[in-house]
C-alpha cells in the first residue's frame, strides 16, 4: 500500500511540469497555433523562475518572473506567425533554439558571477515544500495522497480546471476554439482574430514557463544544473496535447499517466517483468502516436488537432 | 493572387493602410531585403552580446576567426571543423526539401537520420569483416533504406487516414532516439556495466578526404542531384504539383498516393544518410548524441532557403560558421558556447519576419503609392 501511492505521488510530482506545459500548449493550439517552442518557453522560465528566487527570495515573483520571460518568448511567435505570416513550425523550432541557448547562456553567466553552481535560499526551498495542512496532511494514506504536495502542484491543477472552464464554459473560450477551427467564419462573425490568438499565445506561454520553473526550483531542487534542467519535458508535452485530445481537463489525469511513465522503473521490480528502462521511456511517445493514429481513423473531429492549427490566417486571402 | 479592389462593404471605413499579397518581388530586392534582415538581427546580437558585457564588434570577429583561421601546425583546422559541422546539416536540410516541396511536414529528420545511423551501425558492427569499400556501400544503402522506411511509415498512415504527419513526424523521432538507448544496454552493449555501444572496426569508418571524412563529397554532390531532381525532373514537377494541389494533380492524373509515398522515402533516405555519415566519419559508434539536433535545424534552413539547394548549402555555411566560431567565445570572451543558438534565434526570427515583407506589400489610402 505505501510503495502504491508512494509510486503515486511520485507521478503527480514528476508530471507536474508536463501538466503546466501541456494546458499552456492547449490553449495555444486552440486558437490556431501549433507552437513548437514548448521546449524553448519551458527553458525560458526555469532561468528567469530561479534567478527571480535566487535574487529575491520570493517564490510568488520567481513564479511571475517565469510567466513573463516565457509569454516574452511567446510574444515573438505571435508577432511572427500571427502579425507576420512566418510560417508556425519554424518559428516555434526557432523559438526553442532562442529560448534555450539564452537561458543557457545567462545560465553559465550566472554561475560565473556566483563562483559555482548557484542554490536558492533554504527558506525558498521550504516555500516549495510538501505542504503540511493541519488535520487534512495527516489523515492516513489520504493525506499523503493528497494533501502533501507542495504548492506548485495545487497551481498546475487550478491553473487546467480553469482553462477547461474557460475554454468550453464560457462565451470568449467557445469564440477562441472557433478562431482555431475557423478562423475566416470567427472573423465573419464578428471576433477579433488577432486578439484571439495573441491573448492565447502570449497566456500559454506563460503557462509553459511556469512548469520550467517548476523543472529549476522543485525538480532539481533549487540548485542550477545547466545540463539538464528541461530535459525535453516540452517535447513531451507536445506529444500529451495530442494525447488529452486538446482538452485542459484531461490534461490533469494525463500528465500524471505520463509522470508515471518516469517512475515506473522504479517500482515494477525487473523480477517481476524485466523491461529495458528505455522502453519506458518510449512508452508516452508510442501511446501518443497510437492515440494520433486512431483519432485519424475514425475521423474523429472532436478529438484532433483544430483544424486551423498550424495555417496563418490572412484576411484577404480566400 | 491580384491586389483586391475595396469591397464595398468595407469602403466606409476602409483602412488608412492595407496589406496585400504582392505578385513575385524581383529578386535583387528581396535578396536586399534579406541583407537588411541579417544586418539587423547581427545589431540586435551585438545589442545582448554588450548586455553580457563584451564588445560585440569583437565578438563577430572572434567567430569568424574561430570558424576559418586554424593554429600553428595545421592552418586548416578550423575550417575543417566548420565542414564536419556543416556537412550533417547540409544533407539533412537537402532531405528536408524533398517532403517540403510537397507541402509534407516532414519534422522526423530527426529520427529518419537515427533510424540510418541504426541501419548502418548494424553492418559496422555485425558484418565488420567484408572488404572495407563493399562495408561503406552496404553501410550507405543501408542508411538510405533505414531513413526511407521511418519516412515512409507517417505518408502511409498519411495517404491511407490522413494522419497529421507533422505531429506523427515528431513522435517518431522520440521513438527512434529511445531505440538507441535500448540498443546501448541491450543487445549492442559494448562492455558490460557501461551504457555504449562499442566503437567501429577502422574497417567501418569513411576515410579522410582532404583532412576530412568522405562526406562532404556526398553532401556536396547531394547538392547537385537534389537540384537537378527537383527542378529538371519528371518526379520533381510532380512533387511540385502535389505540393501546390492535391486536386489538380490528380485531375492531371497523376498518381498522387505513390508520389507522396516515394517523396517521403526519398526525404527519409537523403536525412538517413546523413545519420550513416555521422556514425561513419565522426562518432565512430552510435549514441544517443547522434543528430546534435540536426533534424530540427535543417528544417529551419531548407525553409529559410525557400528550398532552393544552392541557397540551402549557403545558409549551412553561415550556421556551421556560427556554431564552430562560438565554440571560441568561451576562451576568448567568458561567454559560453550556448551563444550560437541564442545568436541563430535571432537571426532566423529577423529572416522570418522579412519574408513578410518580400511576400506581401501596404498599399496606402488616397492611391498615394499604389504599391512601392
Amino acid at each position: 500500500m505505501t510503495n502504491v501511492i508512494n509510486f503515486i505521488v511520485a507521478a503527480v510530482l514528476s508530471g507536474t511540469p508536463l501538466l503546466f506545459a501541456t494546458t499552456g500548449e492547449i490553449l495555444t493550439q486552440r486558437s490556431g497555433n501549433l507552437n513548437l517552442g514548448v521546449e524553448g518557453m519551458m527553458w525560458l522560465g526555469a532561468f528567469a523562475g530561479f534567478y527571480t528566487a535566487y535574487k529575491t527570495e520570493n517564490p510568488v515573483l520567481a513564479v511571475l518572473a517565469a510567466f513573463g520571460l516565457a509569454a516574452f518568448g511567446a510574444l515573438i511567435y505571435a508577432f511572427l506567425t500571427v502579425t507576420m505570416k512566418a510560417n508556425q513550425n519554424v518559428t516555434g523550432l526557432t523559438l526553442t533554439t532562442f529560448g534555450i541557448g539564452l537561458s543557457l547562456v545567462m545560465g553559465y553567466a550566472m554561475i560565473d558571477s556566483a563562483g559555482g553552481a548557484p542554490k536558492v535560499s533554504s527558506e525558498l526551498r521550504a516555500s516549495l515544500a510538501p505542504a503540511d495542512i493541519p488535520f487534512l496532511s495527516d489523515i492516513p494514506y489520504v493525506g499523503k495522497l493528497l494533501f502533501q504536495y507542495n504548492p506548485l502542484v495545487y497551481l498546475g491543477i487550478a491553473v487546467a480546471a480553469l482553462s477547461a472552464v474557460y475554454l468550453y464554459r464560457t462565451r470568449t473560450g467557445l469564440n477562441v476554439r472557433a478562431v482555431g477551427e475557423n478562423p475566416s467564419s470567427a472573423d465573419a462573425a464578428g471576433i477579433n482574430v488577432t486578439a484571439a490568438k495573441y491573448i492565447n499565445i502570449l497566456i500559454g506561454g506563460g503557462i509553459c514557463g511556469i512548469g520550467g520553473a517548476y523543472m529549476s526550483l522543485v525538480t532539481a531542487n533549487g540548485s542550477w544544473q545547466p545540463a539538464g534542467i528541461v530535459n525535453g519535458n516540452g517535447w513531451i508535452a507536445v506529444a500529451l496535447v495530442i494525447f488529452v485530445s486538446w482538452n485542459p481537463a484531461k490534461a490533469i489525469l494525463g500528465s500524471f499517466i505520463f509522470g508515471a511513465f518516469n517512475s515506473l522503473t522504479n517500482y515494477i521490480p525487473a523480477s517481476v517483468v524485466e523491461i529495458p528502462k528505455a522502453f519506458y521511456q518510449m512508452l508516452p511517445f508510442v501511446l501518443t502516436t497510437v492515440v494520433l493514429i486512431i483519432t485519424s481513423i475514425r475521423k474523429s473531429r472532436e478529438n484532433s488537432q483544430p483544424a486551423g492549427c498550424g495555417i496563418n490566417y490572412f484576411r484577404e486571402e480566400r | 493572387m491580384p491586389e483586391h479592389t475595396i469591397t464595398t462593404k468595407n469602403a466606409a471605413r476602409e483602412q488608412a493602410v492595407r496589406i496585400v499579397k504582392r505578385k513575385e518581388l524581383n529578386t535583387w530586392k528581396a535578396v536586399l531585403l534579406r541583407a537588411a534582415a541579417f544586418v539587423l538581427a547581427l545589431a540586435a546580437g551585438g545589442i545582448f552580446i554588450l548586455m553580457m558585457g563584451s564588445n560585440p564588434l569583437e565578438a563577430y570577429a572572434i567567430i569568424v576567426k574561430g570558424a576559418f583561421v586554424g593554429s600553428v601546425r595545421n592552418p586548416l583546422s578550423s575550417i575543417q571543423a566548420t565542414v564536419i559541422i556543416a556537412v550533417p546539416l547540409l544533407i539533412v536540410s537537402l532531405g528536408l526539401a524533398f517532403a517540403f516541396k510537397m507541402k509534407f511536414w516532414n519534422i522526423g529528420a530527426e529520427g529518419q537520420m537515427i533510424a540510418g545511423a541504426i541501419f548502418a551501425s548494424y553492418f559496422a558492427l555485425r558484418h565488420s569483416g567484408m572488404p572495407h569499400v563493399l562495408l561503406l556501400l552496404t553501410m550507405f544503402a543501408a542508411g538510405a533504406a533505414g531513413g526511407g522506411l521511418w519516412g515512409l511509415i507517417p505518408a502511409l498512415f498519411k495517404v491511407r487516414f490522413g494522419t497529421n504527419e507533422t505531429l506523427f513526424t515528431l513522435m517518431l523521432n522520440y521513438i527512434a532516439l529511445y531505440f538507441i538507448k535500448y540498443l546501448e544496454s541491450g543487445p549492442w552493449q559494448g562492455t558490460k556495466g557501461f551504457a555504449s555501444i562499442a566503437q567501429f572496426d577502422l574497417n567501418a569508418r569513411l576515410p579522410n578526404i582532404g583532412g576530412v571524412h568522405a562526406g562532404w563529397i556526398v553532401a556536396l554532390m547531394l547538392v547537385v542531384l537534389t537540384y537537378l531532381y527537383l527542378n529538371h525532373s519528371k518526379h520533381g514537377y510532380e512533387i511540385s504539383v502535389v505540393g501546390e494541389s492535391q486536386a489538380t494533380a490528380r485531375y492531371a492524373g497523376m498518381n498522387v498516393r505513390r508520389i507522396i509515398l516515394r517523396t517521403m522515402f526519398i526525404s527519409g533516405a537523403v536525412c538517413g544518410i546523413a545519420g550513416m555519415i555521422q556514425v561513419s566519419g565522426i562518432d565512430y559508434t552510435l549514441s544517443m548524441g547522434i543528430t546534435g539536433g540536426v533534424g530540427f535545424k535543417g528544417i529551419t534552413v531548407a525553409w529559410l532557403a525557400q528550398l532552393n539547394p544552392f541557397v540551402i548549402a549557403g545558409i549551412t555555411g553561415i550556421f556551421s560558421i556560427l556554431e564552430k566560431g562560438s565554440g571560441v567565445l568561451q576562451s576568448e570572451l567568458g561567454i559560453n558556447a550556448a551563444m550560437t543558438g541564442v545568436l541563430e534565434g535571432i537571426i532566423l526570427f529577423f529572416f522570418l519576419g522579412c519574408e513578410f515583407f518580400i511576400r506581401y506589400s501596404f498599399v496606402f489610402r488616397k492611391r498615394r503609392a499604389k504599391s512601392s
